[in-house]
């Protein structure tokens, strides 16, 4: 198997993917990157805690125009991962409006977005429905 | 010299043609629109104390200065601010701060914009794909992640905040956030400023380009180039002034900014609607009115799906009642409270510095009685909104004069 990097570092891949973020230990407050004081409470630790890997569609939209390389159409959505809300492309559904629908339930999914020149595979994530 | 009780009046106000201006730079549209202001106030730059000078695309560039340059140079403060959408309105803000801090009796506030052409903006920086994956910025990306993590380009991110209102009280579709454009657009038939003054009918907006569900083209606000100014005056000082100037000046019955506070999701979803609600709230208790005593509102309508929030945001219908309020039709201009009778960002255009000043203008001219044909008679009272992403919120409430 090809060597693999996380598209970004706040997911964490192998035999369950998920993401991670920074909690606050005063107030609970979820951040995906680094903080030197809590934008709610400005506490100071944070420890770092694994988010729900299914979630509701709160919010998407279909995006038709894009940066070069992007393929469109692709679905944008706000995940409400039990009471953490995480921003993520909706995958393996049909961009349009017939397949996608406010409320619908999601579950984490990757997918591998390029191989760099090294043979390492960039991997990605979205949310796709649960079950069918 | 003015102080902390001291009132705040709009002296003079003017706004360029919003379209394209090939043949103007940045320095000749905020000239024009401060020339404009200076004379219909009845004042020169050697009145001024103090500019606060927005332009967002530029913002490095000392503006106010190159302005001062052109229009006469005094060696007065200026403040070159950026706040996003609500650069304008930030700058209209330095000016009242400065008068209400006692430091001058009269200041000037212009917002400007060349934007013609700019096509799709986008709210985050995109990172280049290199040949080796390496992970960079605050979040470790190897690659950019605009569009492949959601989306931060603007027409993506307000569709969501009109969809997020759907999901939480529900009535919204596409045709609904279709018909608030039709709306806007019929109303820019009769602003001679605005950028575009076709009317559109429901068909042909739902029919037109996706940019981002449920945005089409026209649903977006137009990027095109413009300015505006405006010359504030401490209460006291325009007791000395003639009656001509003090039966047209405006009172700014409140002035107010604000930021988001932080809530969850904020950080994944901006939330326009916190900001918002709280800079209303305060409005209307500085100026001691209520929604229902406004008789027009130009609101910040960046995309249709924008609009509908903030008739909920700025309280002008009970929370969660956008959907019947604007179906009951109170928000076309012969409506309850009319919002946008400019043709709003959709239609009259929205280059961005000068949008929260220009809004400012619309209310003025028509509690002035000077709108034309579309003119709201009788108006007395109007507020406007703006919002620039990151969040900075600008409210102003404006009233006739009793002189």
């Amino acid at each position: 198997m090809a060597q693999q990097i996380p598209l970004v570092d706040y997911l964490v891949l192998g035999d369950d993917p998920h993401l991670v973020a920074n909690e606050c230990t005063s107030c609970g407050a979820r951040f995906f990157d680094r903080r030197n004081a809590c934008a709610s409470c400005e506490g100071t630790e944070f420890k770092r805690v694994d988010i729900p890997t299914t979630g509701e569609v709160r919010a998407f939209t279909i995006v038709s125009f894009a940066a070069p390389g992007i393929p469109v159409p692709f679905v944008a959505a706000v995940i409400d991962c039990e009471g953490t809300s995480v921003g993520a492309n909706l995958i393996n559904v049909t961009p349009d409006a017939e397949h996608v629908s406010l409320g619908m339930k999601v579950r984490l999914a990757t997918e591998v977005i390029g191989t760099d020149d090294e043979g390492t595979e960039a991997v990605g994530f979205g949310f796709e429905p649960l079950g069918g | 010299m003015a102080s902390a009780s001291e009132e705040l009046w709009i002296l003079g106000i003017h706004m360029t043609k919003f379209g394209k201006h090939p043949d103007k730079d940045v320095v000749d549209l905020a000239s024009e629109a401060v020339q404009g202001a200076l004379a219909d106030g009845g004042v020169t730059m050697k009145d001024m104390g103090i500019i606060g000078a927005g332009n967002l695309m530029g913002a490095a560039a000392p503006t106010g200065q190159m302005v001062q340059k052109q229009l006469g140079q005094t060696g007065i403060p200026v403040f070159n601010v950026s706040n996003a959408c609500a650069t304008g309105a930030t700058a209209l803000r330095v000016a009242a701060m400065a008068i209400k801090a006692g430091e001058t009796d009269m200041g000037l506030a212009f917002g400007v914009e060349k934007l013609a052409g700019a096509g799709l903006l986008a709210g985050g920086s995109r990172s280049s794909d290199s040949n080796t994956w390496t992970p960079h910025g605050r979040y470790g990306a190897v690659a950019a992640v605009d569009g492949r993590i959601g989306t931060q380009t603007m027409p993506g991110v307000f569709a969501q905040i009109g969809m997020e209102y759907g999901h939480k009280y529900g009535g919204t579709s596409f045709e609904l956030f279709a018909q608030i454009s039709e709306k806007n657009h019929s109303h820019s038939t009769l602003n001679p400023l605005a950028a575009y003054t076709k009317k559109m009918t429901l068909e042909q907006i739902m029919g037109d380009v996706m940019i981002a569900y449920p945005n089409t083209r026209p649903m977006c606000s137009a990027n095109c180039d413009g300015a505006a100014a405006a010359v504030v005056v401490s209460g006291s000082k325009l007791k000395t002034l003639s009656l001509e100037q003090q039966r047209r000046a405006v009172k700014i019955s409140a002035s107010i900014l604000t930021t988001d506070p932080w809530e969850e999701a904020c950080q994944i979803l901006p939330n326009v609607n916190s900001l918002t609600r709280n800079a209303a709230t305060q409005a209307y208790e500085q100026a001691g009115v209520s929604p229902s005593d406004l008789n027009l509102v130009e609101l910040h309508d960046c995309f249709a799906t924008a609009e509908l929030v903030h008739y909920d945001n700025l309280m002008l219908c009970e929370q969660g009642g956008a959907v019947d309020f604007f179906k009951s039709g109170a928000t076309w201009r012969d409506g309850k409270t009319p919002v946008n009778v400019s043709g709003g960002l959709e239609s009259k255009g929205h280059p961005i510095a000068a949008t929260g000043i220009a809004n400012v203008w619309e209310v003025a001219t028509h509690l002035r009685g000077e709108a034309g044909d579309r003119q709201i008679e009788g108006a007395k009272v109007g507020m406007t909104h703006v919002i620039g992403l990151g969040s900075a919120c600008g409210v102003h409430i404006l009233e006739k004069s009793a002189a």
